[in-house]
């Protein structure tokens, strides 16, 4: 089922958005797929990261639901290989900012078994804070 | 003497302004004026007539036209002086309109004062002109081509016809060049080496083109259109040297021979001895031995293709032969190296034997019908673009052109061949704009060939199977393929080839930004260089195809024909020179000129080549004598210039003198006045032809004779044709501002600014601002300049 | 040489064993950590928002460190800040090319941080203990090895931070040495396998342990189909990754076969034949000792 898209002053203005909190060019993104193709959550990913790029690039706000901005682990290895040098993951991390900034947590630390939490190293609760929360 | 001044009302555009008849009568206050006129329109039949007139019947020796800028009619009046039997360089032509009546239109009496002050200084400055002779060069008939790829064999051969005796060099041991490499050529699969060998064949029996092959250019030398050239010719060891039928090319030595290498000519997927022929089809078809793999020069262990030849061609003790002439043009052919796929090692083209380039596998589908072939392709083959090109991680922006079709075609080629083979191209874009080109992809579409469209963004070996599995996202369906294939092909791109570099830097050509030969001017001059009778064809120049590169080849050789049918070339006589009897040879001013114009004769005294020199005048600081100087705009013109511009400046009056190079600055200034755009009227343009003319002295003197500040402007670099002028004129104004400073005058005053044709806003603004600082400051006064004076 | 030393949380506490064997190597080889005082936790992972100034707050208070330490003598004209932990590394030296490039930003920051006594001014160099060792030269590491490796096949694994983005990366990032360089100065053979930076998932760990699960599996198999015995990392995250989670994946791949997961510095001391407390392979979740011993090293 082809979906509609209007490209209105809401999509614009959400482009804009995105565009100065990333500080990426992002209509330099030629849709390439070599982000795509070397990055190591993609099976998880419901939308890949070119894709996610085409959506900030048209404003469409659907992007904002996709698990995939929250599955980048930052691992840069699109970013090294970007043949136009556009860094992926700093997208990834402004539409994370986006929801965070309203407050809308992606880690609700309750819901993780306390065994889980104590044997967990701290790097990896304060990286998880750092990327997941407010 | 006897000066001629005329005054043109140019039909209104200066007379409605400036009232000339006061003019006129200052004029006539001034010594040695043979006549002054005033006419309507000095550029007129009717005006030049008066001009060619007056010589005749009043003597007049120099002339003086103030009217419009120089730009428009300066040779018209060069011309009408010839005619009238007078010396053409004894004129000055004083720019009434551009820079005084059109900016001044609203401002009458301010713009009759600037050209009372404007013809003074014309008047001033004629009075040292004296005569100069055109220099004159004669050219032959002689065409060096660099490179005998199919540019360079295109362009000897349309040369030929013409009647050119073209010398061709070709470093490889045979010609042919990346062409002679290919299977079959797109679209339409013609044989490449087919259409290839009658032309090179051509090539080696035409009585107009001497052909040098396993030869290098190791020097250039001369001036613009006559170059000297040496080069070398490496031995191939077989002889005779001259006249190599003593070799019949038997093959017994090759037999024989026991070393095996790759073999490069076949991209390296089958091998050859050291004693070989560059090609199956090779141009000249000779054989040569490989002296680094060799085992004979190695350890002297060997002497197996001697002891076996029946002729005894074989000869071990061949040296380089050093080679000199000259000729008139060149024509840059030197063609392109594929990109390295080692610069992508996530192909990982270094480790896995079934990862190949494009080029290797023009020549296993070359082969792919033998039996058996020397490389089998499997069943699935995967093609990936853009290999190098188009990638900021390794710094080539650009595209390369011909992948998106060469693989097309060698997927054509191979599903026509093995058609049970199923194959891939992973692209970003398919760029089919040629003609024939979209034909031709859509048929390979046609015969089952899938395109996919995602960069591939890693291979590696599955350590189970040792098979190559490739990553890529299918951008249109949003999958990633992740898949094994027996054969990897990277369409790598092309780059210039590493040996043009030392042609570059002997010839002084420069490259674009994507490191490639820099033409003239992209649209308009594409097979001319910045260097006078250098010419560049085919793929030195950029990516491009076959038949692109066939009409370049052919355009390069129309222009050098064009070049060659003048006979005599002429240069402007505007030259530096070397008062010998000042030179003291201490040769500081070898160095000083960009162009190297500069030799010592036997009486080590400095000489200025003219041929070579292009009147920029950087080199006159050089000189501690004061022995360099430029005619045309010599150190006394400069100064009495100077002076007649600030000679009737009052007290309270502030007089800025702009230094405007000829190319930009100067012709910045006139548009500035065609559109009419006010600045300030204190500034005094006085024209030179690059910043670097302005010495330290000039500028002193400058301040001298009464100037509050100096203003100069170069041209912007990149468009100017004295590229070096700014940093030495920037060294000579570090000079004076020093000497400013200690000699108690304050602020800022030399201001150096660098302009291009479509500046005009930023003219005007910095024009006003200068004054504007400059009146903040306190005045000159006569004891600040005494010490100025001395500290010079 | 006297070097200020930052360590970071996990190094000091779940990951003590790892600091240990640091620290010990060494002094091995001349080199004294000075810990950083009053660090403070650096805020891993950088701060990507390109308005975010914030979060470089943590970062660059640690600099400051540096400088005092400078300023009261603790070390001499050292202004370079060692990491041992690869996440801190990138952390920190992504914050410092952000303040050094936006120096309006630097600004508002020691403005902020009024109370300090020194000011940032982007002086101090962060450099992971990797590039020291290559910096003096492995040769020189390989005189202090007492204990042959020789039988041992050691794969690297860089993980993500010590080699992206490339300003911040110590080595080329598609084909880095700096790391089998390490191994072979240790006289162990380093692996050569394609997952060496494959991303271990980081703090995915938290919340989507299954993708850790997944990723784990893809570079353990990797690693021992490529002929390693034991893997090497250069961060305790990873190292948790690789190691602890080796339960997890043994839950879902049962047939799965464990391999010991070392620090870098666990490697050099066992190399540099430091004591059993030193080498702390009893803090690892996977026992390396009895591969070891296996190889014929003993502990």
């Amino acid at each position: 089922m082809p979906k509609k898209f209007i490209i209105d002053k809401k999509s614009v203005d959400f482009f804009k958005k995105i565009s100065e909190l990333s500080g990426e060019i992002i209509t330099l993104c030629d849709q390439c797929g070599t982000c795509s193709a070397g990055c190591p959550v993609i099976e998880e990913m419901d939308i890949t990261p070119s894709q996610m790029m085409r959506m900030v690039m048209l404003g469409d706000e659907d992007v904002m639901e996709s698990k995939t901005m929250w599955l980048c682990a930052t691992c840069n290895t699109c970013t090294v290989r970007c043949p136009r040098e556009l860094d992926v993951s700093k997208v990834a991390e402004a539409l994370r900012q986006v929801k965070l900034r309203q407050s809308m947590d992606k880690l609700n630390i309750d819901k993780i078994p306390k065994e889980e939490l104590a044997e967990l190293p701290q790097i990896a609760l304060v990286a998880a804070f750092r990327k997941l929360t407010s | 003497m006897k000066i001629g001044v005329y005054l043109c009302e140019c039909g209104g555009n200066i007379s409605k302004v400036i009232d000339l008849d006061t003019v006129n009568k200052f004029v006539g206050t001034k010594d040695s004026i043979g006549v002054a006129r005033i006419h309507s329109n000095m550029c007129s039949g009717a005006g030049q007539k008066l001009i060619i007139d007056d010589i005749k019947k009043l003597g007049l020796d120099k002339i003086v036209v103030a009217a419009c800028s120089p730009q428009f009619h300066e040779k018209t009046f060069r011309v009408a002086m010839e005619k009238a039997g007078l010396n053409p360089y004894v004129l000055e032509i004083v720019n009434f309109r551009e820079h005084c009546s059109w900016p001044l239109k609203k401002q009458p009496k301010i713009a009759t004062e600037k050209a009372k002050n404007l013809v003074n200084i014309g008047i001033e400055k004629v009075r040292l002109d004296y005569p100069l002779e055109k220099k004159m060069f004669k050219m032959e008939n002689r065409v060096l081509v660099i490179g005998a790829g199919i540019a360079g064999i295109q362009a000897s051969l349309d040369l030929a016809d013409a009647g050119k005796d073209v010398t061709l060099v070709e470093k490889e041991a045979s010609i042919g060049g990346k062409m002679a490499l290919l299977s079959k050529t797109f679209p339409t699969e013609d044989c490449a080496a087919c259409i290839l060998s009658p032309k090179m064949a051509d090539v080696e029996a035409n009585p107009k083109i001497k052909l040098y092959t396993n030869t290098t250019i190791t020097k250039t030398s001369g001036h613009r259109l006559h170059f000297d050239i040496e080069a070398e010719i490496n031995p191939r060891f077989i002889i005779p040297k001259i006249d190599m039928d003593q070799c019949l090319s038997c093959k017994k030595c090759e037999e024989i021979c026991p070393v095996s290498v790759p073999n490069e000519w076949e991209q390296g997927i089958m091998d050859r001895k050291a004693i070989y022929t560059p090609a199956a089809l090779a141009i000249p078809f000779k054989y040569l031995i490989d002296k680094e793999n060799c085992l004979h020069f190695k350890d002297d262990s060997c002497n197996k293709c001697a002891e076996i030849c029946p002729q005894n061609a074989i000869d071990f003790t061949q040296k380089v032969e050093k080679l000199k002439f000259t000729v008139d043009n060149v024509i840059v052919a030197t063609g392109f190296d594929l990109i390295d796929p080692n610069l992508k090692p996530v192909f990982g083209y270094d480790r896995y034997k079934n990862v190949v380039t494009g080029m290797e596998m023009e020549r296993i589908v070359d082969h792919i019908n033998e039996n058996p072939p020397p490389r089998e392709v499997g069943n699935k083959v995967a093609f990936i673009q853009c290999v190098g090109s188009r990638d900021k991680q390794i710094g080539n922006e650009y595209c390369s052109r011909v992948c998106c079709m060469y693989a097309t075609k060698l997927a054509s080629l191979l599903k026509m061949e093995r058609p049970e083979t199923d194959i891939y191209i992973f692209y970003t874009d398919i760029r089919a704009y040629g003609k024939g080109f979209e034909e031709y992809y859509k048929r390979a579409q046609e015969m089952g060939i899938k395109y996919i469209r995602g960069k591939v963004a890693e291979i590696n070996e599955d350590p189970d199977t040792n098979n190559l599995v490739l990553k890529a996202e299918d951008t249109l369906s949003r999958k990633i393929i992740e898949t094994e294939f027996d054969l990897v092909v990277l369409s790598t791109g092309l780059q210039l080839s590493k040996s043009s570099d030392t042609i570059i830097d002997s010839l002084k050509l420069s490259k674009s930004s994507d490191g490639f030969i820099k033409e003239a001017h992209l649209k308009y001059r594409p097979v001319d260089t910045l260097i006078e009778g250098v010419f560049v064809a085919g793929t030195a120049q950029g990516p491009k195809d076959i038949p692109d590169t066939v009409a370049q080849a052919s355009a390069s050789a129309a222009r050098v024909i064009g070049t060659l049918a003048k006979e005599e070339f002429e240069i402007d006589p505007i030259l530096a020179f070397v008062e010998e009897n000042k030179c003291d040879g201490c040769k500081k001013c070898l160095p000083s000129c960009p162009k190297n114009a500069f030799q010592m004769n036997d009486k080590n005294k400095a000489v200025v080549d003219e041929a070579l020199c292009v009147g920029c005048g950087a080199c006159i600081s050089s000189c501690p004598q004061d022995a360099i100087d430029l005619r045309g705009y010599s150190n006394s013109q400069i100064i009495a210039s100077v002076e007649a511009a600030l000679e009737f400046k009052e007290k309270d009056e502030y007089r800025v003198i702009l230094f405007a190079d000829d190319a930009a600055t100067y012709r910045l200034a006139d548009i500035v006045g065609v559109r009419k755009m006010f600045y300030d009227y204190n500034i005094y343009i006085i024209r030179v032809p690059s910043g670097s003319r302005i010495t330290p002295k000039l500028m002193t003197h400058t301040f001298i004779k009464g100037a509050d500040a100096i203003m100069i402007g170069d041209n912007v670099k990149k468009s100017s044709a004295f590229p070096w002028s700014k940093k030495m004129t920037l060294e000579n104004i570090e000079v004076v501002n020093e000497k400013i400073k200690k000699s108690g005058i304050d602020g800022e005053r030399i201001f150096y600014s660098e302009f291009s044709s479509g500046m005009l806003q930023e003219f005007i603004t910095i024009a006003n601002e200068t004054v504007k600082t400059v009146k903040k400051y306190s005045k000159i006064t006569k004891e600040k300049l005494n010490k100025l004076k001395e500290i010079f | 040489m006297k070097i200020p030393y930052y360590p970071g949380c996990t190094l000091k506490s779940t990951a003590k064993h790892f600091e240990n064997s640091a620290i010990e190597s060494a002094k091995k080889l001349g080199i004294e950590f000075v810990e950083l005082p009053r660090w403070n936790c650096c805020g891993v992972v950088a701060s990507l928002a390109d308005d975010d100034i914030m979060h470089h707050l943590a970062p660059v208070r640690n600099m400051i460190r540096v400088l005092e330490m400078n300023r009261d003598g603790l070390v001499e004209n050292e202004k370079r800040l060692l990491t041992l932990c690869s996440m801190c590394f990138n952390t920190l030296k992504r914050s410092n090319q952000r303040v050094k490039e936006k120096i309006d930003d630097l600004e508002t920051l020691n403005d902020f941080m009024y109370k300090e006594e020194i000011d940032y001014d982007g002086s101090v160099k962060i450099i992971h203990f990797l590039e020291i060792l290559q910096e003096m030269g492995f040769d020189e590491v390989k005189k202090s090895v007492t204990k042959s490796l020789k039988n041992l096949k050691v794969a690297p694994y860089y993980g993500c931070m010590l080699l992206r983005p490339k300003e911040v990366g110590i080595d080329d990032a598609e084909r880095p040495t700096i790391f089998e360089d390490f191994i072979s100065s240790l006289s162990a053979k380093p692996v050569d396998w394609h997952n060496k930076s494959k991303c271990c998932g980081s703090f995915l760990t938290v919340n989507n342990k299954d993708v850790v699960v997944e990723l784990g599996y893809d570079i353990l198999t990797n690693a021992q189909k490529s002929g390693a015995d034991i893997i090497v990392t250069t961060c305790p995250l990873c190292a948790f990754n690789l190691d602890n989670r080796q339960k997890n994946i043994k839950k879902k791949y049962p047939e799965f076969k464990e391999i010991p997961v070392v620090y870098f510095t666990q490697l050099m001391a066992l190399a540099f034949g430091l004591s059993k407390e030193v080498t702390g392979f009893d803090g690892n979740y996977i026992d390396p000792i009895k591969l070891l011993e296996s190889k014929n090293i003993k502990v």
